[in-house]
């Protein structure tokens, strides 16, 4: 379970985070929304520790994440992200991309590690492709790579920060598609995302986000059918 | 004066001696200069903006001062001082210290080259900083200034015929002999000078072919 309490977070006098308060639990998938500058991206990084946060609380399995004493290499295992750049690792194959993380941070053999990646990479689509060099794929087919690499480590959590805004619009279903299968694993996923008609379909809470605060939160007919405050209301209308 | 005299056969373990010697110093340097460079680039990349000022201004010295005065001062310094070294010693030591200054900018720019977002990613998957260097930040690095590396490694070859004026008895330093006892000025540095384009020139292909092998 995820348990975010009041955090804040600045960027020097911006105030990006002003008390987010959500939970997560085992087998949900939340969907953030909200326009570019709410805050949606940064609570994913501050989930992860790539930012720190300023004040509150975020538990992950009960372990405090901005914690000096918690070790942050080993609770990151537990979190798999995938950005809105896939950042595939563009000197080693796609079996290497998803081989690397398990063999060097879990110190699997090569075997275990390959034998791993396989089964993601096949999962995603891309078992035709082990031996390519990701910079000769599509940008759909390596975002299936950096889900594929984010699942090689086995982590019971995958956080989405806008996965599908960097992609040509014919590339972006196959990514979807992708989600939906880890949906239906599943898996428990925080999706910060742009594409209101995936969040309705495949989310158990949606979450308006609104200048660094949580404006409304609720079942996807709640927030997205029937919105009671004005801002998310207003929010939908320009995006539907 | 003929021109065409030819050079005793018995020169040639002489000559031999030359070439291989300009290969042996230039390769320490290479490596030595490889090496700290790597390190010198990494902290350069990595440090704070007063760090970079100090390390750059030594750097700096070192890339603008001839190398060959660097030489002469550093053995005559040595030698000054009490704790004169054998010239190849010498030699190693400031041509190392040279090629550093100029492998830690290619260095620093390519670990410079890797995006921020890559390392995130990186760090996202549960590596540690060392392990994202490791993996990830040197061997993208490289990759991206394998052609600057090669062109400072080819001219470290060539500007190794300078450690002659400390002693060292490199091939060029072997033609200056030769020359002052068959009076084969033309020749002689012909010979040396199409040695240097052979080692040079094949390298500088072979660095084309690895280039275009990398550019997946």
């Amino acid at each position: 379970m995820i348990e975010i309490k009041g955090v804040h977070k600045s960027f020097g006098d911006l105030e990006v985070l002003k008390g987010i308060d959500l939970e997560v639990n085992r087998g949900e998938v939340v969907s953030i929304i909200g326009a570019s500058g709410s805050g949606k991206s940064t609570l994913l990084y501050c989930i992860n520790a790539i930012e720190s946060i300023n004040s509150g609380q975020i538990i992950v399995d009960g372990v405090d994440v901005h914690n000096k004493k918690t070790d942050i290499n080993k609770l990151r295992q537990n979190l798999g992200m995938v950005f809105q750049q896939w950042n595939s690792f563009p000197h080693l194959t796609v079996l290497e991309n998803a081989a690397l993380a398990p063999q060097v941070v879990k110190g699997f053999s090569k075997e275990k590690a390959e034998a791993i990646a396989t089964k993601e990479l096949n999962h995603v689509g891309l078992g035709d492709k082990l031996h390519e060099y990701p910079t000769r794929m599509s940008g759909g087919q390596q975002q299936r790579l950096a889900i594929a690499r984010a699942l090689a480590m086995e982590p019971p959590y995958m956080l989405f920060d806008e996965v599908t805004s960097a992609l040509d619009p014919e590339l972006v279903g196959e990514v979807l598609d992708t989600l939906r299968l880890l949906r239906d694993d599943g898996m428990t996923m925080i999706c910060v995302t742009h594409e209101i008609a995936f969040a309705k379909e495949v989310s158990d809470k949606v979450a308006f986000f609104h200048e660094g605060l949580i404006e409304e939160i609720g079942t996807p007919e709640q927030v997205l059918d029937n919105p009671q405050r004005e801002r998310t209301q207003q929010f939908l209308s320009k995006v539907l | 004066m003929n021109l065409f005299t030819p050079l005793s056969w018995s020169d040639t373990g002489f000559i031999l001696t030359g070439i291989l010697n300009t290969v042996f110093i230039s390769v320490v340097a290479i490596i030595v200069g490889t090496l700290l460079g790597v390190v010198i680039g990494f902290v350069r990349a990595e440090s704070s903006k007063s760090v970079n000022i100090i390390l750059g201004a030594f750097l700096d010295i070192l890339r603008s001062v001839p190398l060959i005065i660097q030489l002469i001062l550093f053995s005559t310094f040595i030698g000054a001082v009490g704790y004169p070294l054998d010239p190849f010693v010498a030699g190693s030591i400031i041509l190392s210290l040279y090629t550093m200054a100029f492998m830690g900018e290619v260095f620093r720019s390519g670990f410079n080259s890797v995006p921020t977002s890559m390392i995130k990613a990186s760090r996202s998957l549960g590596m540690s900083y060392w392990q994202t260097v490791r993996y990830v930040r040197i061997p993208i690095g490289m990759r991206a200034v394998f052609t600057s590396w090669l062109g400072v490694a080819l001219s470290v070859i060539k500007d190794s015929a300078l450690v002659s004026v400390i002693g060292y008895m490199e091939l060029l330093r072997t033609a200056e002999q030769l020359i002052s006892r068959t009076q084969q000025p033309v020749m002689i540095l012909i010979g040396v000078g199409l040695f240097y384009f052979m080692i040079s020139y094949p390298l500088s292909l072979y660095g084309k072919h690895v280039e275009r092998k990398m550019a997946i």
